[in-house]
């Protein structure tokens, strides 16, 4: 949340990345999943990565805290997260930095949780791990932290299995995990997705507030605007393993400048007579390991040209950190307001 | 859980009716008669009948089962007709040879079976994977038989480092696991024991853990920052289910099947037991073997019943 009235100097962003390419590579072809993906992130400030599935934004994610398997994995560019350079860390370092600076929310709270566990030993486990704490001490913090998220009768939780809980408090439980060591960075891969919309809502108010609370750098994945418009302040929109909107909330959603992003609005439902279609992007997104050269979105972009299909269009500035990456991003606000892309 | 105890024990006297009934009746289908074996050739009709008469065997077979049953139940199961001593001391000191060297070697090779499945397990694919799975097949497919042969051969006819067969000196009375006297009988039917099931507990341990380690939790657990070696100890628990089950199955035949084994070391257990009574067609000494070893095959799995629900929660026993 940068206060933009305030005009203290900028502070130095919680997460950098710079350039960063994953190549997944197998026997037999190789899979360009992130291809030149930059952002920052400052302390305090929630970043929503909106794409389709395959889009690579859950790929990005998992670079930062290196959970992709090593051997099938190519990482190049930089990431900085506080002052841990990730691309450098030894695995026993960066061991210590997962769960404690950087953790992560996981999409499916049926399966992220360990079945065999309790609530309480998963949460305090991850306490007694990075701050060597006693048993007892990392229980009276995770009950500490089940009252937090907000999860009723929570000494009770605490004794539960994961499959005695609703879904709504099992990723209010695997909130509690990820926030144990109190991170400076939260990374939440679509941690709403898998829920009830009414318990959506009410998880989403909880993560807010704790971001708030804590002074979290957030980034969160998801591919539902309404959770974006909910919860961020700057959005990054990504297509084919690459960012090709970003800027805060407000411009992206309300001034998309990038076609994908236009018809990526167009195509939820927001009010609309009940009669007229659904706008749906034609076609689908390409085929990760044969990338053309030119813009991945021109074959199903309605103010495609022949330039398009060239070379891939370079960062357009629109004033306020607003960037989208288009040729034709002159022709798309005229579209917008004829209300045909 | 103890209703559910209480249940599956009381299960227990189903199935003991239905292996005696079994029994009984294999044995009376089976060409051969008791009586011949005791008797010498040119013995009279008179005494064949008096013999039959002191064994019961004159009486209808649904009576003698009866009568069998009856007295099976306050814990007499006869007399056995080649030594003629009471047939559940035979049983009991049998069992209780068989159960040490069972519970020994089912041990060891669960303990092996751990280290070589989490290495293949963790590492699926690589050299000591491929090691740990040839180990394994070599495991379950080498013959009891052959193995305990050619450990004989080697160990006792060649180097003469252990003895070849029985329990030392003393029997089983003298025998002690604290002794080297008495030890060294042990080891090479242990050896023998221990392989298959080692092979299969390890492709069990290997197969449940990779599977487990492919999980989504698995990922929350590495994102936590956890140890690869804290991980594991997750998946463990996670598999404990799976390789119990199959651990309970393997002390259940080494308990009962190690007939082949124990007839080569002559270790006198109730496999040893089982094929002297089938030999000499001693009636009274092989029912009694069988209902033991049948009760004990329900009772270990019972227990492993009820580990496994100690283990996963989402086992529900009632």
């Amino acid at each position: 949340m940068a206060d933009t009235n305030n005009p203290t100097p900028p502070k130095r962003p919680l997460v950098e990345v710079r350039d960063l390419n994953v190549n997944f590579v197998s026997r037999e072809a190789t899979v360009r999943a992130v291809n030149g993906v930059s952002f920052d992130v400052m302390p305090g400030e929630v970043l929503c990565i909106i794409g389709e599935s395959g889009s690579g934004k859950s790929v990005t994610m998992r670079s930062l805290m290196q959970l992709h398997p090593k051997k099938r994995t190519r990482i190049t560019g930089s990431m900085r997260v506080g002052d841990h350079d990730i691309m450098a860390l030894s695995d026993k370092e960066m061991n210590a930095v997962r769960g404690r600076v950087i953790s992560m929310v996981f999409q499916e709270p049926m399966t992220a949780l360990d079945p065999v566990y309790t609530i309480g030993d998963q949460i305090a486990e991850t306490v007694m791990r990075h701050e060597g704490v006693s048993k007892a001490a990392a229980m009276e913090r995770a009950l500490e932290l089940m009252q937090m998220v907000k999860v009723p009768s929570p000494e009770r939780r605490l004794k539960a299995y994961p499959h005695e809980l609703s879904g709504g408090l099992r990723q209010r439980a695997m909130m509690a995990v990820a926030l144990s060591c109190r991170p400076a960075l939260l990374l939440a891969d679509e941690p709403t997705t898998a829920l009830d919309a009414t318990v959506q809502i009410q998880v989403l108010i909880v993560l807010r507030k704790l971001q708030e609370q804590f002074g979290m750098g957030v980034i969160f994945v998801t591919h539902d605007l309404g959770v974006a418009a909910q919860i961020a302040d700057k959005v990054a929109v990504m297509y084919a393993g690459r960012i090709i909107e970003y800027g805060s909330v407000k411009d992206v959603l309300l001034k998309p400048k990038h076609p994908y992003t236009l018809g990526l609005m167009a195509s939820t439902v927001h009010g609309q007579n009940r009669d007229q279609d659904i706008d749906a992007i034609p076609g689908s997104p390409p085929d990760m390991r044969f990338l053309a050269p030119g813009c991945s979105f021109a074959p199903r972009c309605k103010l495609a040209q022949p330039e398009c299909l060239a070379s891939f269009p370079e960062p357009n500035d629109h004033g306020n950190g607003h960037m989208s990456r288009c040729f034709r991003t002159a022709a798309t606000t005229p579209a917008m307001e004829m209300g045909i892309a | 859980m103890w209703l559910y105890v209480a249940r599956r024990l009381f299960l227990t006297i189903p199935i003991g009716l239905g292996v005696t009934i079994i029994c009984f009746a294999l044995v009376y289908l089976a060409p051969g008669d008791p009586i011949q074996s005791l008797l010498p050739p040119d013995a009279s009709e008179a005494d064949k009948i008096a013999i039959k008469k002191a064994y019961g065997l004159d009486e209808p077979i649904p009576v003698q089962y009866v009568v069998w049953l009856g007295k099976a139940l306050i814990g007499d199961l006869g007399k056995s007709i080649q030594t003629n001593r009471p047939v559940i001391d035979e049983v009991m000191r049998a069992f209780g040879n068989t159960i040490t060297i069972a519970v020994i070697s089912v041990v060891l090779a669960m303990g092996i079976a751990l280290v070589l499945g989490i290495i293949a397990a963790i590492k699926v694919g690589s050299w000591a994977d491929r090691l740990s799975t040839a180990i394994a097949v070599l495991g379950i497919s080498v013959p009891t038989f052959w193995l305990g042969v050619v450990l004989v051969i080697v160990f006792s006819v060649n180097l003469g480092w252990l003895p070849a067969t029985g329990m030392g000196e003393g029997g089983s009375e003298d025998f002690s696991f604290l002794e080297w006297e008495s030890l060294q009988y042990a080891i090479l039917p242990i050896i023998a024991m221990t392989l298959t099931p080692l092979g299969i507990l390890m492709r069990t341990t290997r197969s449940t853990l990779a599977e487990i380690l492919g999980q989504d939790f698995i990922q929350t657990l590495r994102a936590k920052g956890l140890s690869e070696w804290q991980i594991i100890v997750h998946a463990i628990w996670n598999g404990a289910p799976q390789i119990l089950a199959m651990l309970g199955l393997q002390l259940g035949y080494l308990v009962g099947g190690s007939i082949l084994v124990e007839t080569i070391f002559t270790w006198p257990g109730t496999g040893f037991v089982l094929n002297t009574a089938i030999l000499t067609r001693d009636i009274p000494l092989l029912q009694g073997t069988i209902l033991v070893l049948a009760m004990a095959f329900v009772l270990i799995n019972l227990i492993v019943d009820l580990l496994q629900t100690l283990v996963d929660p989402r086992i529900k026993r009632t």
